[in-house]
């Protein structure tokens, strides 16, 4: 009795978390098979389009301009994979353990509501974007070492290349992943999952139908669409100018400085999202402790 | 040591009521059957024991409200809800390293060791195996539990009858001893007649019938009444009556053992033919009440 006692002390706060983000890998393989299946397809059109400039252009500046359009369009690519990735997976993590039945299983061991709820919500916000990070700087790599062994092989030098994955270019891919994908866009991933522990059938049209009638509302009573605007520039498109400076544009390397992240890190609008985002993940564990099999 | 204190646990769905302020009182080392017809209210009361939803009235399993520390509960109790909730996109290995991760009283080693008696591979999903191979490996992590109390829902619903001695078996024999309490529900109630130490029989919400199995072989007797002896045993007020074979079966509560072997051949009743018995007076009372 007593080493058991021991070892429920022993076992740290942390360590359930660990095991719920480990079994959501486990459970949604496509967090990382997207992401991957994108970048192999991309390297594989890589090789062909450098096999074939390599014959095509010998000029070293014009190859290192493509190049820089090619790891930019990368970045693009997977960010792009990874957050639809995101949507798919907030929309049916606390709707399929319901629908299978399979909460049943969880909810015999001794974990909580809310170190589930927070699982959940991490894969979006802390886990795809390192990941989307890992496998972005991955490839870009490979494609760097493919052209500069392409540029040697036709007898030219590979340096110019080599300027492009700066350092800063990197850590400014890192902050815009884990600031943008993880917090900025935190309050439409915990309103995915808010939906998905609420809605008994069809969570996507849930997602979407309050946002739809709060806009339509607005349009007709004011004659506003504040709403829609919001919406709009929070998932970064509108009109609106990006709260945040976006990678691989041409102020890119000016961007990455101090008082910009700063700006951003201060600017309410992160902050009324995350408190939005952390009453809505509230909501959800309360509807996980609550709800019963579909 | 009280291992279920419940005190007018009610629960209501809209208009109806499926449990009615019943009363319990589970103590450790019990293997208690709850059995009861279908939307008896077997179930909800589960439930309510293991947290899932929440009730009206008194509750404490192990000295917790199940409602709100159903996390803290689990570590020490354990339970199959319904056949097929293993999630079916799992491993087996992943089950194992899971348990191990997350349940502080999770013994792999035990698991593993029950497994290897199996034809359950390490490899497999729970999807790839059969219906009867998932209650096993369902069994075998539950049985690999350090638990206090194991509360069984229908655990052996839809397996065939060689799986479902196997089941109760093996929980018998590699699981339960005198520091743990089973709580168990089932349809196939003769099968688990020789496991229980206590009965109750639930209907419309209501415990119709509670009591140990000791008191159950003192209380009632069945009866074969040799056929003159037929209106003297009927003027003895059994509670039922059955036809087989040509021969009256009467079944008695607590009539004197003397008298009754006058008439007949006398032995204690099967739970099954107890609660027809048992059931069947309730719909009568009910009737009787409505007009």
């Amino acid at each position: 009795m007593n080493t058991q006692s021991n070892a429920l002390s022993a076992m740290s706060p942390a360590r359930p978390l660990y095991w719920l983000i480990r079994r959501e890998l486990w459970e949604n393989r496509y967090i990382y098979i997207a992401p991957l299946a994108v970048a192999a397809l991309v390297l594989f059109g890589f090789l062909i389009a450098t096999l074939g400039r390599a014959v095509a252009t010998a000029d070293p500046a014009r190859k290192a301009a493509v190049f820089a359009e090619h790891t930019g369009f990368v970045e693009l690519l997977i960010m792009g994979t990874t957050f639809i990735v995101a949507l798919f997976y907030c929309l049916g993590a606390l709707h399929g353990e319901r629908r299978d039945r399979s909460i049943l299983f969880w909810k015999s061991l001794p974990v909580s509501d809310l170190d589930t709820v927070l699982s959940k919500a991490s894969i979006p916000v802390v886990v795809l974007p390192l990941l989307t990070f890992a496998v972005t700087l991955a490839t870009q790599w490979i494609m760097l070492l493919l052209s500069s062994a392409v540029m040697l092989a036709s007898g030219l030098s590979p340096a110019a290349l080599w300027t492009q994955l700066s350092l800063a270019e990197i850590s400014l891919l890192l902050f815009h992943l884990l600031a943008i994908h993880g917090l900025y866009f935190a309050p439409v991933y915990a309103w995915l999952l808010l939906i998905s522990a609420w809605a008994r059938r069809a969570p996507f049209l849930w997602a979407g139908l309050p946002l739809l009638a709060i806009g339509v509302v607005e349009k007709v009573a004011f004659n506003t669409t504040h709403f829609v605007t919001m919406l709009g520039n929070r998932m970064g498109g509108g009109d609106g100018v990006p709260p945040y400076p976006m990678p691989d544009s041409a102020a890119m390397h000016h961007a990455l400085t101090l008082p910009a992240l700063g700006g951003f890190m201060v600017s309410p609008g992160l902050w009324i999202g995350l408190l939005l985002a952390a009453a809505f993940l509230a909501a959800a564990v309360r509807l996980r402790h609550s709800r019963e099999p579909i | 040591m009280t291992v279920i204190e419940a005190r007018g646990l009610r629960k209501v769905f809209g208009a109806t009521v499926a449990v009615d302020s019943i009363d319990l009182h589970v103590k450790e080392g019990r293997i208690l059957g709850l059995i009861g017809p279908n939307g008896a209210g077997k179930s909800t009361a589960l439930n309510a024991i293991l947290g899932l939803t929440p009730y009206q009235g008194e509750l404490r399993v192990l000295g917790r409200d199940p409602w709100t520390q159903r996390d803290q509960l689990m570590r020490d109790v354990c339970f199959i809800a319904d056949v097929a909730v293993l999630p079916r996109w799992m491993r087996v290995s992943q089950a194992l390293e899971f348990l191990t991760g997350v349940h502080p009283r999770f013994d792999r080693a035990k698991a593993e060791a029950l497994l290897a008696r199996t034809d359950i591979r390490h490899a497999s999903r729970v999807r790839e195996l059969s219906k009867g191979m998932v209650v096993q490996l369902h069994l075998a992590l539950v049985m690999a539990i350090d638990a206090r109390l194991l509360v069984l829902d229908e655990p052996t619903l839809g397996l065939d009858i060689l799986y479902r001695k196997q089941f109760y078996d093996s929980l018998l024999n590699d699981y339960f001893d005198r520091s743990r309490t089973i709580v168990v529900t089932t349809h196939q109630v003769e099968e688990i007649q020789h496991v229980l130490t206590d009965l109750m029989f639930i209907n419309r919400g209501r415990i119709v019938l509670g009591c140990s199995m000791d008191d159950i072989e003192a209380r009632y007797r069945e009866v074969l009444v040799n056929p003159e002896h037929v209106a003297a045993a009927r003027a003895l007020k059994p509670i039922h009556e059955r036809q087989m074979l040509g021969r009256s079966i009467l079944l008695f509560d607590r009539a004197d053992a003397r008298q009754l072997a006058a008439l007949g051949e006398v032995r204690t009743p099967g739970i099954a033919d107890l609660f027809v018995a048992v059931m069947g007076n309730q719909a009568g009372m009910a009737q009787g009440a409505a007009r």
